[in-house]
């Protein structure tokens, strides 16, 4: 998985509520066995019209936001299925971080995974970014993991709460996985009690 | 015994589940779970199973993961001739690779206990209250009916509990909601779900587990309850469970993987013990008068835009905020116009089944409104029963006749038409009454629109040709 430290980039706006991960990626494109390649169809739907051609009137059809690194949305992003996919496909796009005032949690679990950064601000602080992402090229946010900060064009800077484990693996990279067999001792220790206690599980 | 530790302050059902599962703890509160049952279909899970081979890592408890393919197959007879679908065919075909490599609990796709994943899982006795249950599917919640910590994850996450067994999680907080009361006649328990996540919103749930409770979730059978807590997911909360009772343990009792003699009685032991303690702590509460509740239907794209079947379809200005915009593109997906009566709204196709909808108690509800009568003309219909022995039942009880008497065709297990990722989908602007969870713009086919509702709505909307309340069309006496 790719470290996020700090990230400076155009950002997209996209104010609708309840963006689901149906609009994010959908169902025709799951059948994938692979995780890659799904970015030329993120928010296909919207994104491209019945013929297939480019959806002008769409965001990331638009040239400012062509090389955006950030979404802005609106209120509980992610919403729906449980499905990897959906920041897979904005992985693969170029996506690396999604500022929203709330996220569903599967979702914003997924991003994790998948070194994407999530951001849950206050609405006020939303609406600053959404309006400064307006701008496309000519206001690009600044992110710090670090320091936990959003900074707008105009130096506004927000700071972010996120939890300290997950914090951790992104800055380095870690992947789950390979933390939790460390503890294969307090697994086996926990399995051992319970063959005992419960042995119908 | 896991369940109860030194006497400490009063404990909710889901604080009780999660304390007798923790393996580590780590200062910060997030804690490693322990994952009694795994559930595997094949859309989830061929990149998690890819990781697994590329890390040299093997599944550490087989035993405990059960494998199904349900949302690609096919639910015509000639689906023994295989996929036709490539795509499709190539992720099946990985999960039976998969399955036979690992050494899971496989149900094939045609096996007859092949089905929905989440119907299979309780059928087979595979999910018991008080587990812990994840599934790389959002829909997990239904297991939660059983008294069950029960939950969706992504891919990554699959992985990880096939290789640890285990899960690295923070508590969520919790919620209760309780329904009062007794429901009126042709209220369902689709009805409360849709009403709960109507009053609460798409968001309400979001960072909570919920307990439902109160009389009239008391008196559904587990059907209902699977119905009910099927959607928790809908409403944003990650889990829905219902302390288990004498019901749960008559319906799990005998299944193929629930447990016998000595161990059964120290099951129920344990299971007797899963309730919420009296004065435990509820972050949030909400509470509706299962009196209260009307046969419902959804207008929008979104799961809360829930409104009483006797209801006229809303102005995007009766909303606030992002919402406006939100319904106004929905109607215009929808092709709908504000101020119709709701009861006037057209319908071309009726679809019933689903892992909400799917199993023998919601094909016995549509077919006692269907026999003896016949789709509207020109729509079609749909009955996909959730499991090849949901459908076996059904058949044995006649109601395949019913429903193909009615005009209905009567289809093979699997997910069908509730995602479109097989055949079976919409064609742009058709319109359906649909049994299923999600009413997301082309969910069941591109430009598709779909209607959620009961299954006895969604029979008595086939045979009106158009959303009907399902009221006046049941006989007076009629029980439902
Ligand atoms: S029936 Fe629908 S909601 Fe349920 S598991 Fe299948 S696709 Fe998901």
């Amino acid at each position: 998985m790719e470290k996020f430290t700090t990230l400076t980039g155009i950002a997209a706006p996209m104010p609708l509520v309840n963006i689901d991960t149906d609009m994010i990626i959908p169902k025709q494109f799951l059948k994938t066995i692979h995780r890659s390649g799904l970015g030329k169809n993120l928010f296909d739907e919207m994104r491209y019209l019945a013929d297939g051609s480019e959806n002008p009137d769409f965001v990331l059809n638009q040239p400012a936001w062509r090389e955006a690194q950030i979404i802005v949305a609106g209120d509980n992003f992610g919403c729906g299925s449980s499905r990897e996919h959906a920041p897979w496909a904005l992985l693969d796009f170029g996506i690396r971080s999604v500022i929203s005032t709330s996220f569903a949690d599967i979702f914003y679990n997924n991003c994790f995974q998948n070194g994407i950064l999530p951001i849950v601000l206050p609405e006020d602080a939303v609406k600053v970014l959404m309006e400064d992402a307006k701008n496309g090229a000519n206001a690009r946010l600044s992110i710090d993991l670090e320091a936990q900060t959003v900074t707008a064009s105009d130096g506004q800077e927000f700071r972010f709460d996120i939890d300290p484990h997950r914090k951790h693996n992104l800055l380095n990279g870690l992947d789950d996985v390979g933390q939790t067999l460390q503890k294969g001792a307090a697994i086996e220790a926990y399995e051992a009690k319970i063959a005992q206690s419960q042995p119908w599980v | 015994m896991t369940g109860s530790t030194s006497p400490q302050r009063p404990r909710t059902l889901y604080d009780k589940i999660f304390d007798a599962h923790v393996v580590d703890r780590q200062p910060d509160g997030t804690a490693l779970l322990y994952i009694d049952r795994h559930l595997v279909h094949e859309v989830t899970s061929p990149q998690a199973f890819e990781g697994l081979r590329m890390s040299g890592r093997k599944v550490r408890r087989p035993d405990q993961t059960i494998a199904v393919p349900d949302h690609n197959v096919p639910t015509t007879a000639d689906r023994v001739k295989g996929i036709e679908n490539p795509e499709g065919r190539v992720q099946v075909a990985e999960l039976d690779k998969n399955a036979r490599d690992f050494d899971l609990n496989y149900y094939p796709m045609n096996d007859i206990r092949q089905g929905i994943v989440h119907i299979v899982g309780p059928e087979q006795g595979w999910t018991l209250p008080g587990m812990t249950v994840v599934c790389g599917d959002s829909h997990t919640a239904t297991h939660g009916a059983f008294g069950a910590l029960a939950h969706g994850i992504g891919t990554s996450e699959v992985e990880h509990v096939l290789a640890t067994q285990t899960l690295i999680q923070k508590k969520s907080k919790n919620m209760k909601v309780e329904i009062t009361g007794k429901l009126r006649p042709g209220v369902t328990a689709k009805d409360i779900t849709l009403a709960v996540i109507g009053a609460t919103g798409t968001a309400g749930g979001t960072g909570h587990v919920i307990e439902y409770c109160g009389e009239a979730i008391r008196d559904l059978s587990m059907e209902g309850r699977m119905t009910v807590c099927n959607m928790a997911i809908e409403g944003g909360a990650r889990a829905g469970l219902i302390a288990p009772d004498e019901k749960t343990f008559a319906y799990v009792n005998g299944r193929p993987h629930a447990p016998k003699g000595a161990a059964w009685e120290a099951a129920l032991n344990w299971w007797k013990t899963l309730y919420t303690d009296e004065g435990a702590h509820f972050d949030k509460v909400v509470t509706i008068r299962g009196e209260d509740i009307a046969p419902v239907v959804t207008w929008g794209t979104s799961p809360e835009d829930v409104l009483p079947i006797t209801g006229t379809v809303p102005r995007p200005e009766d909303f606030s905020g992002g919402k406006v915009e939100a319904a106004r593109r929905s109607l215009d997906y929808m092709g709908l116009e504000p101020g119709t009566r709701l009861a006037d709204i057209p319908i071309d196709a009726v679809f019933i089944g689903s892992c909400t909808n799917g199993r023998i108690e919601d094909l016995r509800a549509a077919a006692g409104i269907l026999r003896g009568k016949h789709l509207a003309p020109g729509v079609r219909g749909m009955v996909v029963p959730g499991s090849g022995l949901v459908r076996a039942q059904a058949e044995e009880e006649g109601l395949d006749r019913v429903f193909t008497d009615a005009g209905f065709e009567w289809r093979l297990a699997g997910c069908s038409m509730c995602l479109g990722m097989n055949p079976d989908q919409l064609a742009p602007g058709e319109r359906c009454a649909a049994t299923s969870n999600r009413n997301f713009e082309g969910r069941m086919g591109r430009g598709g629109r779909t209607h959620l509702m009961s299954p006895i709505m969604a029979a008595a909307a086939g045979v009106a040709g158009h959303l009907v309340d399902v009221r006046e069309v049941m006989a007076p006496a009629e029980p439902v």
